[in-house]
């Protein structure tokens, strides 16, 4: 909706009056806004094409052209099960994320604005802490005398492994990745209007069935984004699983990183890292359509 | 909705925003431990952490290198980013969106496939572990940051604006700098913070390229982490959580002070 606007001023700005022709030769430069994007776009090709283009290439070349490191990779049964693991975590992740997000979004939207404004900053402290020390501190929380366990000892509970396990890492990464979920969806959610709901309550609907069939449809595209924003980013964790996981919880990225700096194997990372790539890629093309918001704001209320 | 639903929603959505805030703070106890220890509870009262992170040159070349890296990152990133936003936002939408799309890809790269294909390039460029190699591959990660940021502003600023202080006599290099400049400065403010965080928080290229000579903050609570239960590091969490939060609440302080005005 906001890039309708801009187009809008884009054309009010077209049909403004024209610049006496003494400016034109100075125009004709800022009329070319390319020229401003090149040395962004510079960057990007040196710093990420380059790099990109070389863990493809080595992946295929090393140690001989083909596609042994590839065979490699899909013929390893250790490989497949991080491989699974790698997606089965990322969807655990957001599966964590949806469910705690979804309800603190819509409340989000209902509150009065005092109480809002608290909701938005517990989204937004987690932001403003390192992330290092954010796992840190749930290595702390986790580990074996850790806080959870001292609590639950205290209670009167039996210990609980949680720090290198599956849970431990799914734990702390939702929570890292929280936010991601929470912004997308409350800014779709703050769109809609709550009288729709009170529309079909009068129209005879129940108030759960109303929430499913009104509110819920109207409210997909949020959850789509959130959804896939934490999917993406869960794939290629690095430092949580490092530090929360053990060696039943690795991750791809630890597996690439681990071929490349220990194993000095160039081919095989870079085989791994052609596959994260291109999971990530194939998702995003293919979640980016369900993302646009199908209905349209017509006039602010 | 019905009270029980509205006891049960309020209570669900406390406990996610402890969830949420909660574990930032238990690194603050850990960090007067008595004991070289993380383990919970904490033992007695010492600051002989925090003395360590300041005297211990480990520590403190770390935060400098950090800070040193971060500073010039962010002065790049916001020159280029900004330019960039300019750029994208007159040309035609299509161009623009397309740009826009492969300008933003540095967010959505695996870290680790990233740091890994840096690295390739450093080895063979000698950048490992270089200044210049740091600031480089933050810059990239960074500009995305202050595009998003800057763009924000000019999506509500009114060129017709700038259309009428060419149309009064302004060259066009006086009507950005007198109307467009104060007018989206904000957003440019924004993306400076943003990338100097970005940079600065940036662990996963880091802990490729760095090298015993350079290494920034978050390459050496890491390694600190995986090597011992130091409760430096709980000190060092203590200290940035809160510095950040002065410099936030003295923006949030400023800001709303400006708004009032």
């Amino acid at each position: 909706m906001a890039r309708t606007g801009t187009t809008a001023m884009d054309s009010l700005a077209n049909n403004a009056p024209a610049v006496p022709a003494s400016e034109r030769g100075t125009q004709r430069m800022a009329d070319q806004p390319f020229w401003l994007v090149v040395p962004a776009l510079v960057l990007l090709v040196g710093v990420l094409g380059v790099p990109l283009a070389i863990i493809v290439i080595r992946s295929f070349a090393e140690p001989d052209w083909g596609l042994q490191n590839y065979a490699w990779f899909f013929n390893s049964p250790v490989n497949l099960t991080v491989l699974q693991r790698t997606f089965t975590i990322s969807a655990w992740v957001t599966l964590v994320c949806v469910a705690c997000g979804y309800p603190y979004a819509y409340v989000m939207t209902v509150v009065g604005p005092r109480l809002r404004l608290l909701l938005i900053l517990c989204v937004l402290v987690p932001f403003w802490v390192s992330g290092v020390v954010r796992t840190l501190a749930w290595v702390i929380l986790l580990q074996d005398s850790g806080v959870i366990n001292s609590i639950l000892r205290g209670v009167g509970f039996g210990a609980v492994k949680l720090i290198r396990t599956q849970t431990g890492v799914v734990i702390g990464m939702a929570q890292v990745l929280l936010p991601f979920m929470i912004l997308p969806l409350y800014s779709v959610m703050k769109t809609i209007d709550l009288r729709l709901m009170q529309a079909a309550r009068s129209l005879g609907a129940s108030p759960a069935r109303a929430f499913v069939q009104v509110y819920m449809p109207l409210s997909l595209p949020g959850v789509y984004a959130g959804a896939i924003i934490v999917f993406i980013l869960a794939l290629g964790f690095y430092i949580t699983p490092a530090l929360l996981g053990g060696p039943r919880s690795t991750m791809l990225s630890t597996l690439i990183q681990n071929q490349v700096l220990s194993l000095l194997n160039w081919g095989r990372g870079g085989a791994m890292g052609v596959v994260l790539l291109v999971a990530t890629f194939v998702l995003l093309a293919i979640a980016m359509p369900l993302m646009r918001q199908p209905h349209r704001r017509g006039r602010d209320a | 909705m019905k009270l029980p639903t509205r006891i049960i929603l309020g209570l669900f959505c406390l406990l996610v925003a402890v969830w949420l805030v909660a574990p930032t703070f238990v690194v603050v106890p850990m960090s007067f431990n008595e004991k070289k220890s993380l383990a919970f509870p904490p033992d007695g009262f010492s600051w002989q952490w925090y003395q360590n992170f300041f005297t211990n040159p480990e520590w403190s070349a770390s935060l400098v290198s950090s800070l040193k890296v971060a500073a010039v990152t962010a002065v790049f990133a916001t020159i280029i980013g900004t330019l960039a936003a300019f750029g994208l936002d007159r040309m035609k939408s299509r161009t623009s969106g397309v740009l826009r799309a492969l300008l933003i890809t540095p967010m959505v790269v695996p870290g680790v496939v990233l740091a890994v294909g840096i690295y390739a390039v450093y080895l063979d460029t000698h950048l490992v572990g270089t200044m210049t190699g740091f600031v480089l591959a933050h810059t990239m990660l960074a500009v995305p940051f202050v595009i998003i940021a800057v763009s924000a502003s000019l999506e509500v600023f009114d060129k017709r604006l700038e259309t009428a202080a060419t149309s009064l006599g302004a060259s066009r290099l006086t009507a950005f700098r007198t109307v467009t400049l104060p007018l989206i400065a904000p957003g440019i403010l924004s993306g400076l913070l943003f990338a100097f965080v970005t940079s600065f928080d940036e662990i996963i290229v880091a802990l490729f390229i760095t090298s015993p000579y350079l290494k920034t903050l978050p390459v050496q609570i890491f390694s600190s982490i995986t090597r011992d239960a130091d409760p430096t590091v709980a000190a060092v969490g203590t200290i940035l959580f809160i510095t950040t939060s002065l410099v936030i609440g003295a923006g949030l302080i400023i800001g709303s002070r400006q708004g009032r005005r």
